[in-house]
């Protein structure tokens, strides 16, 4: 097959274009990602295998990663089931209000996590509006794992239900209609119909929401209270040691943190290679 | 309802100890932000010596931040049993909250301030815009670095320092005092929150040619960054700054560990205490520690808060206060 004369080839002064373009690029990328994600690992591994590992496992620093994760194991769950409620309610049914919620499921990625922590302190701290409550009750939310599990399950609540929706919209109601008409229960739908249509997707936003979670650094920050070895997470973790001289042990916490990323970007090429396929099963 | 709510945070606090009766396994000490390595050697020389005496375990939990922030923490609900602050605003502030006992500065000896220091500076090798005192900050070629006063109990001191060395320069003229720590603060680049961060800006980011901090600040980062040759400077003259301490009652009380938490902060003034305070160039009362030690501190010229701004009380309310003398001059940041 001939080109066709209109889409010719640029001429030399496009090409020069495109070069420096296409070099700008690399510059960029080199100078904003690679060299930075370079240096955290030439910095932790700076002084050898022996330090690296004496620093990942000093005691305050696992702790904060036994927390990080402590955190994830219950903000994800949660948050997947919530997802998958949302996303149930706003693509399979039509009620007066699906805008709105749709909206507010967002909110989270328009605030500022800071502005979550302070929200979150206003109600459940000891002079917010639940405050008396659990005073009287004796329940500690902020500045202990509670306060720290909520915000982390506000700032990335979306993430589940960004996924599903755009996917489960596009699927439609169809299948589930037909196995409803077959008499299939509600909790048959679910598991035998909607699930393995939207699991790629679902795997994706438990990825993203994963990764967010132990990421997290403002809205943490506010309500930790920054008790070592007790309310730091991972991310606190790292700039508290970068703020304690101790360069060497901040940038292997960061890059374990770094790992975790990078296994999110490898889970994310995998799982979007999957994601097509399934998007087209509705059709 | 209720119960479920309730049943739900019970769930969601199992990391949370059971205090109850029982004595308690650890406190929290909420401290001011570059009090890390200090408390890092006091804790467990406490909780040796309690051990020894008591039997008992005892661990030292450690929280770092700007003071402000921490007393804003407790008030919100952060556990901490004992307090030991950089400026006695923010202590002040738990005692209207009912949170410290309102005679809280007799309970302990020296005003309940357990050392002493000073805002000191810090100069690259060689001093190389010789700066030598106060009058230096306000030089064109002069970039000085030292924390919000805003927010950093540190840079408030830094900035009363500045602003006494201009009353005694000018005779006391309030405007021209004015018009020198207006011309200091405009020297300023950055003006981070805490001053482990304004240490972080001048050592590792490379800005500025004075740090502004506590002598005992000065010294460790000299001692931590040996081989970048960073000299101290002592002004001609600077202010008393003191570390009031106390037991956070409401917490401790609760939590059954007034005795551990006295006892923690009593340490402070025994001559281990006072010796690893020294040794981590803070200034103390001890005569014998002192005299150990005397070596490393050189003479300086101290005013006291009280004498020259007529107390806290009124010196919040005259400079620190929305509107007060820190917001007319404090227009860059």
């Amino acid at each position: 097959m001939t080109m066709p004369a209109a889409v010719s080839r640029p001429g030399p002064s496009g090409r020069l274009a495109a070069r420096l373009l296409i070099g700008l690029a690399v510059v960029l990328t080199i100078g904003f990602i690679v060299v930075p994600v370079a240096v955290i690992f030439a910095q932790a591994f700076a002084r050898g295998f022996g330090p690296y590992l004496a620093s990942v496992t000093e005691r305050d620093t696992l702790r904060a990663i036994g927390l990080t994760v402590l955190v994830a194991i219950i903000a994800v769950p949660v948050n997947v089931l919530f997802g998958l409620a949302a996303a149930w309610a706003i693509t399979k049914f039509e009620f007066p209000g699906k805008k709105f919620l749709l909206t507010a499921i967002e909110l989270p990625f328009s605030i500022s996590p800071i502005v979550a922590g302070v929200a979150y302190i206003l109600v459940y701290g000891s002079n917010g509006l639940l405050g008396p409550f659990l005073e009287a009750n004796d329940l500690r939310i902020m500045f202990a794992l509670p306060g720290i599990v909520l915000v982390t399950m506000f700032v990335t609540s979306p993430f589940v239900v960004r996924e599903l929706v755009p996917l489960m919209q596009v699927q439609g109601s169809d299948q589930e209609e037909v196995a409803a008409t077959l008499g299939a229960s509600g909790l048959q739908i679910f598991w035998r119909v909607t699930l393995p249509n939207i699991r790629w997707a679902l795997f994706y936003g438990v990825v993203l929401c994963t990764a967010r979670a132990i990421g997290e650094f403002g809205a943490v920050s506010v309500v930790s209270g920054h008790v070592r070895g007790e309310t730091n997470t991972l991310p606190l973790q790292v700039e508290l040691l970068y703020h304690d001289y101790n360069a060497a042990g901040a940038f292997a916490a960061a890059s374990t943190l770094t790992l975790i990323a990078l296994a999110t970007l490898a889970l994310r090429a995998v799982i979007e290679q999957r994601l097509p396929r399934t998007g087209r099963v509705g059709h | 309802m209720k119960k479920l709510i309730a049943f739900g945070a019970a769930l969601l606090l199992s990391a949370a100890p059971a205090f109850a009766q029982d004595k308690p396994t650890e406190i929290l000490n909420a401290s001011y932000d570059v009090a890390r390595e200090l408390f890092q050697q006091i804790n467990p020389a406490f909780a040796e010596q309690w051990k020894a005496k008591t039997g008992q375990t005892i661990e030292i939990k450690q929280s770092h931040n700007g003071t402000s922030r921490q007393a804003r923490s407790i008030v919100e609900g952060l556990q901490a049993d004992v307090v030991t602050f950089n400026q006695a605003t923010d202590v002040q502030f738990l005692a209207e909250k009912g949170f410290v006992a309102a005679d809280w500065k007799s309970k302990f000896a020296n005003g309940a301030s357990p050392f002493y220091s000073f805002p000191a500076f810090l100069v690259r090798k060689g001093n190389p815009k010789n700066v030598k005192d106060w009058a230096d900050l306000a030089r064109a070629d002069v970039k000085a670095v030292f924390p919000n006063p805003k927010t950093s109990g540190n840079a408030r001191y830094t900035y009363l320092a500045a602003y006494a060395f201009a009353l005694e320069q000018n005779k006391g003229d309030e405007a021209k005092a004015k018009d020198f720590v207006k011309t200091v603060l405009g020297n300023v680049p950055v003006f981070d929150t805490g001053g482990r961060a304004a240490t972080t800006t001048f050592v590792e980011r490379n800005i500025g040619d004075v740090l502004i901090t506590f002598e005992s600040e000065v010294n460790g980062i000299r001692r931590e960054y040996g081989d970048k040759g960073f000299e101290i400077v002592i002004p001609s003259v600077s202010i008393l700054g003191e570390f009031p301490v106390a037991v956070v009652d409401r917490v401790a009380n609760r939590r059954n560990s007034q005795e551990v938490s006295r006892a923690y902060l009593d340490f402070l003034y025994s001559e281990a205490g006072q010796d690893i305070l020294a040794r981590n160039y803070n200034r103390v009362h001890n005569p014998a520690v002192a005299e150990k030690y005397k070596a490393q501190f050189p003479a300086v010229r101290l005013v006291k808060v009280e004498d020259v701004f007529g107390g806290w009380e009124k010196a919040t309310k005259t400079h620190f206060a929305e509107g007060g003398i820190l917001d007319q001059v404090f227009v860059n940041r």
